[in-house]
């Protein structure tokens, strides 16, 4: 049953790893919005924004990271919206096969697609001069930190996937999460800001987020921010996928 | 009969917030016939569909598909049959012949492939097999629906408004498709709300209306229920639907209109 399900959650992948291959505006979004921002970050405004020493690329870099994932899961909620406004979910859910494959075929995709555009990110990032001193195993706690912020956002898009009844209802949730990455230290350092928006902006999880993957790929230590960082993201993680269960049952009642 | 009804069903209700909608349905189609689910808008028909496919709850009532409760049973009655609702089902990015494919690897069937192109044979799709599904007309999407439905030849299948938004050519083909399904021993139920459609395909009839079957039987039957037929001359002008068919030059209503 469990090789099944296993089975099953590749094919439904397949399928809409299809739907983000054939979906320009999908490849657009997530991949060059965010090679913009960098550009203009980098190359307009970094001039003027002091991070004390090293490169303002290398600043920068996790929070557009955090950018990049956060616009590419707005389409993983819009593909289930897709699925469910069509008649072809209900199609899956009354087929002999695991109900929870349909909704992990979707977050296995949205995984696969935001760390290739984390990858495309990246390397855009490397050819205008970012450069980490950090080993591999900093680089695979740099990947998992990726991978569970994609985890948590992701369940967090499935809600409104489910739920939303328009598609401007479901792509709207996701202006604040890439709003959020401005107030913090992703951009600018926080010690510059007014007190109130200082104190959001340290104590809101993409400062701790962004400060830990800094860390690691600067080779500095991480120091407690890092348990912060998977706290929040763990912790948010696991509140969206027990709200987003309940919303796929309450579709049944 | 001695034979296990293909779908039974017992006091069915089903309520959203404060309106009713299914107020105790009783339901009884045979093993290997077409029923049709006769109904306006705002019946029911749909409501009953979602419950025997598993995708709602009813609050009172039972109801059993292939001699599995849908309620208990639910994996099992999945394992019987397939559904194609109201709007096709079809996945609008992939291929006619992805679609099928897709299909028939979430059943876990062997030779994918082969079984997609013979479906596709089967249903005059073969040239369209490499288009995406978005570039096909109303009347195709709804033959690759009722395609993907048919693969692991699940003994009960559910057409709710087969034909709904269709033009009288596509209406046609998905006609005649249906009335090949039933030399096949599936059973088929149909909800329809084209008086037309229930005579041309079903072999029994169930009127659904306020949510209660208020008329079931053959057409047969259901024509007993009226008084005796008396004899009237009438000059026999053609439907528009015939002048229509004839001006596009359609051969397809012969096919179907001999049906009965």
């Amino acid at each position: 049953m469990t090789t099944d399900v296993f089975a099953e959650t590749v094919v439904l992948s397949k399928r809409s790893l299809r739907h983000v291959l054939r979906s320009p505006d999908t490849i657009v979004t997530t991949a060059l919005t965010p090679i913009a921002m960098l550009l203009l970050f980098v190359y307009v405004l970094g001039g003027a924004i002091h991070v004390g020493g090293g490169k303002y690329v290398d600043y920068l870099l996790p929070g557009v990271l955090l950018i990049t994932i956060a616009s590419g899961i707005a389409y993983t909620a819009l593909r289930l919206f897709t699925d469910v406004s069509g008649g072809i979910f209900e199609r899956f859910q009354s087929m002999p096969i695991a109900r929870s494959a349909i909704l992990w075929g979707h977050v296995a995709t949205s995984v696969v697609a935001n760390l290739v555009s984390v990858a495309v990110v990246v390397a855009v990032a490397v050819a205008m001069g970012f450069r980490s001193g950090a080993g591999v195993l900093a680089w695979l706690a740099v990947a998992g930190i990726l991978v569970l912020v994609t985890l948590a956002l992701t369940w967090l898009a499935v809600i409104p996937g489910l739920a939303a009844k328009s598609a401007d209802g479901v792509s709207g949730f996701s202006y604040p999460l890439v709003f959020l990455p401005f107030i913090s230290s992703a951009f600018v350092p926080t010690g510059g800001m007014p007190g109130p928006v200082r104190w959001f902006a340290r104590h809101q999880p993409v400062t701790s987020i962004v400060d830990t993957i800094r860390n690691l790929l600067a080779a500095h230590p991480v120091g407690h921010d890092g348990w912060i960082a998977v706290a929040w993201c763990v912790g948010l993680l696991a509140v969206a996928y027990v709200l987003a269960m309940r919303t796929y049952r309450r579709k049944l009642a | 009969m001695t034979r296990t009804p293909a779908i039974e069903v017992v006091g069915l209700t089903k309520s959203f917030g404060d309106h009713q909608v299914l107020g105790g349905v009783d339901l009884r189609v045979p093993s290997g016939t077409i029923f049709a689910l006769l109904g306006s808008n705002g019946a029911g028909k749909t409501t009953v569909v979602r419950i025997l496919s598993t995708l709602l709850r009813a609050d009172g009532g039972t109801a059993a598909v292939n001699g599995y409760d849908v309620a208990t049973q639910p994996a099992k009655v999945r394992s019987s049959i397939s559904l194609t609702g109201q709007f096709a089902a079809v996945d609008e990015v992939l291929t006619g012949r992805e679609n099928l494919v897709l299909v028939a690897q979430l059943r876990h069937l062997t030779g994918p492939g082969g079984i997609a192109d013979d479906l596709m044979e089967r249903f005059e799709l073969t040239d369209a097999g490499g288009r995406k599904v978005a570039t096909y007309s109303g009347g195709m999407r709804r033959r690759l629906d009722i395609a993907m439905s048919l693969i692991g030849d699940p003994p009960v299948l559910f057409l709710d408004e087969p034909t709904t938004g269709l033009d009288p050519q596509s209406r046609l083909e998905v006609w005649a498709t249906v009335q090949e399904l039933a030399g096949g021993g599936t059973t088929v139920l149909l909800t329809t709300q084209y008086l037309d459609e229930a005579e041309q395909l079903a072999e029994r009839i169930a009127i659904l209306h306020e949510g209660r079957i208020i008329a079931e039987g053959t057409l047969a039957e259901l024509k007993a229920l009226f008084p005796p037929a008396k004899v009237e001359y009438v000059e026999k002008q053609p439907t528009l639907e015939e002048i229509f068919l004839s001006v596009v030059g359609h051969n397809g209503s012969d096919k179907v209109g001999t049906g009965r």
